[in-house]
């Protein structure tokens, strides 16, 4: 039957020739050289600010460090989602362990374009589609600041995921669809300046948009529904709407959101909860003027309704 | 100020009136401690002026809210259900809830002990108190839709 090996034969080729497609899409992409030229070298004392903006201790300190044990970044907290369990590694500078033996260079390829140094994709439960947004100076100063902090030895175990999501490779796919250095929200003509200061801090280093957005079932984030709430990543939860849409905190003024921002109450008499916890100490490390630049940016989001499903009332 | 103390004694009446619903007696409890802990807030933040009177008087009712705290009363087996964003680890691990709870009674009790003289002792404290309301929101509570 002639015909029929013809269509295996013409299958076979379209598979090959998909196959190889895939794998030259899904190739990891280095910082070309330009980029590495802007990184410079970094200023530690500058790098602390972005650390906190960051917010690297949230998942990479151990669970439940409290106070300067903050500070060592041994990872093994599990982060439980319907991908699988993700475990933030050891970011400490240990040399065999954490990242004590990286480069500048391997460190901004990491934080810019999640790739490892040994050439391999990192999942996106690493911030990095925010990452990428980041100015490269400003990679520089955090790995200075990091270089600061101390060496913990032990790696954190693996990530445990099921298939397909362990095909690391996969994420390069991923990476075209949704790895994008470009800001999120244009800024109006005339907007004071805090607004892209606050857009910068935001949609880069603080990475809100991580849990605070929608995502698609490819699992990256929704810009249509910007920062409009989110069901928990983690757990039956979800992560409140912060545009002034319905659900949201229109109510809430600039000095509101500073406000909560430094101690952790709402304006409507309430206290930070959950994850945001740990985010909320962050925050308090910044500068007013960061804490102001936030608040100014979420004022001038544009506002949508919130981006999870209303809550079922349970029948009394 | 009047205002402030005007504002605790309702909230005190409020607070007595007796409710056989467990989540909203505790929902009634927070709400009192929330509206507390604001009104000292607004101290802090400069919305209203320093008068260590009324912020000794709200930090005595703040103290009196939580000593009406009583885990097996307010979270009984079985209230996990219904309108409520209590998380299941309250009864998985009560005795770090209970633990939580106690180090912001004995944080509120060391404020009413050395009442704040100034601004910055009140905003301190209040850090202290609030950085215990996040601890137990952090882990005991869930928030829905």
């Amino acid at each position: 039957m002639p015909w029929l090996r013809k269509l295996v034969g013409a299958a076979l080729v379209l598979g090959g020739v998909g196959a190889v497609a895939g794998w030259v899409l899904s190739a990891p992409v280095r910082l070309d050289a330009a980029t590495v030229a802007q990184l410079g070298p970094g200023d530690a004392a500058k790098g602390k600010r972005i650390f906190y903006a960051g917010g690297c201790t949230s998942c990479h300190a151990r669970p439940g460090a409290k106070g300067e044990v903050r500070l060592e970044l041994a990872g093994g907290l599990e982060l439980k989602t319907p991908f699988g369990t993700f475990v933030p590694p050891n970011i400490s500078q240990d040399a065999k362990d954490g990242i004590g033996a990286w480069s500048e260079e391997d460190f901004a390829n990491a934080m810019l374009r999640g790739v490892s140094p040994a050439g391999e994709h990192f999942y996106p439960a690493f911030p990095y589609a925010s990452y990428a947004r980041m100015k490269p100076s400003d990679v520089a100063d955090l790995y200075a600041f990091m270089k600061t902090l101390p060496a913990v030895a032990g790696k954190a175990p693996d990530h445990k995921l099921a298939f397909p999501f362990n095909i690391r490779r996969g994420i390069g796919l991923w990476k075209r669809l949704y790895l994008n250095p470009e800001q999120v929200i244009a800024v109006a003509d005339g907007a004071p300046d805090k607004v892209a200061a606050g857009r910068y801090l935001v949609e880069g280093p603080g990475h809100c948009g991580e849990c605070h957005t929608p995502r698609d079932l490819a699992g990256g984030t929704r810009k249509s529904e910007w920062l409009a709430g989110a069901t928990a990543a983690e757990g039956s939860g979800i992560v409140p709407n912060i545009t002034a849409g319905e659900g949201g905190i229109g109510e809430w003024s600039e000095g509101d959101i500073a406000n909560y921002l430094e101690t952790g109450f709402t304006p409507d008499f309430d206290s930070v909860g959950g994850a945001m916890v740990d985010v909320q100490k962050n925050m308090a490390e910044l500068t007013a003027d960061d804490r102001a630049a936030i608040a100014a940016y979420l004022k001038a989001v544009p506002p949508h309704p919130n981006g999870y499903p209303a809550r079922k009332k349970p029948a009394s | 100020m009047r205002k402030l103390v005007l504002a605790i004694s309702m909230l005190a009446i409020a607070g007595s009136a007796a409710f056989a619903d467990p989540i909203k007696d505790r929902q009634a409890l927070m709400k009192e401690r929330g509206k507390l802990a604001g009104q000292l807030s607004k101290v802090v933040k400069g919305e209203e002026a320093f008068d260590a009177a009324a912020v000794l008087t709200a930090l005595q009712a703040l103290q009196a809210n939580g000593e009406k705290w009583d885990t097996e009363k307010f979270f009984p087996a079985g209230s996990d259900k219904g309108d409520t964003t209590a998380a299941p680890k309250i009864w998985e691990d009560t005795a770090g809830f209970n633990a939580a709870e106690d180090k912001f009674l004995a944080d509120v009790k060391a404020a009413v002990a050395a009442p704040p003289a100034d601004v910055d002792a009140l905003k301190a404290q209040l850090n202290t108190i609030g950085g215990d309301c996040g601890t137990c929101h952090q882990n005991y509570r869930i928030k829905k839709g």
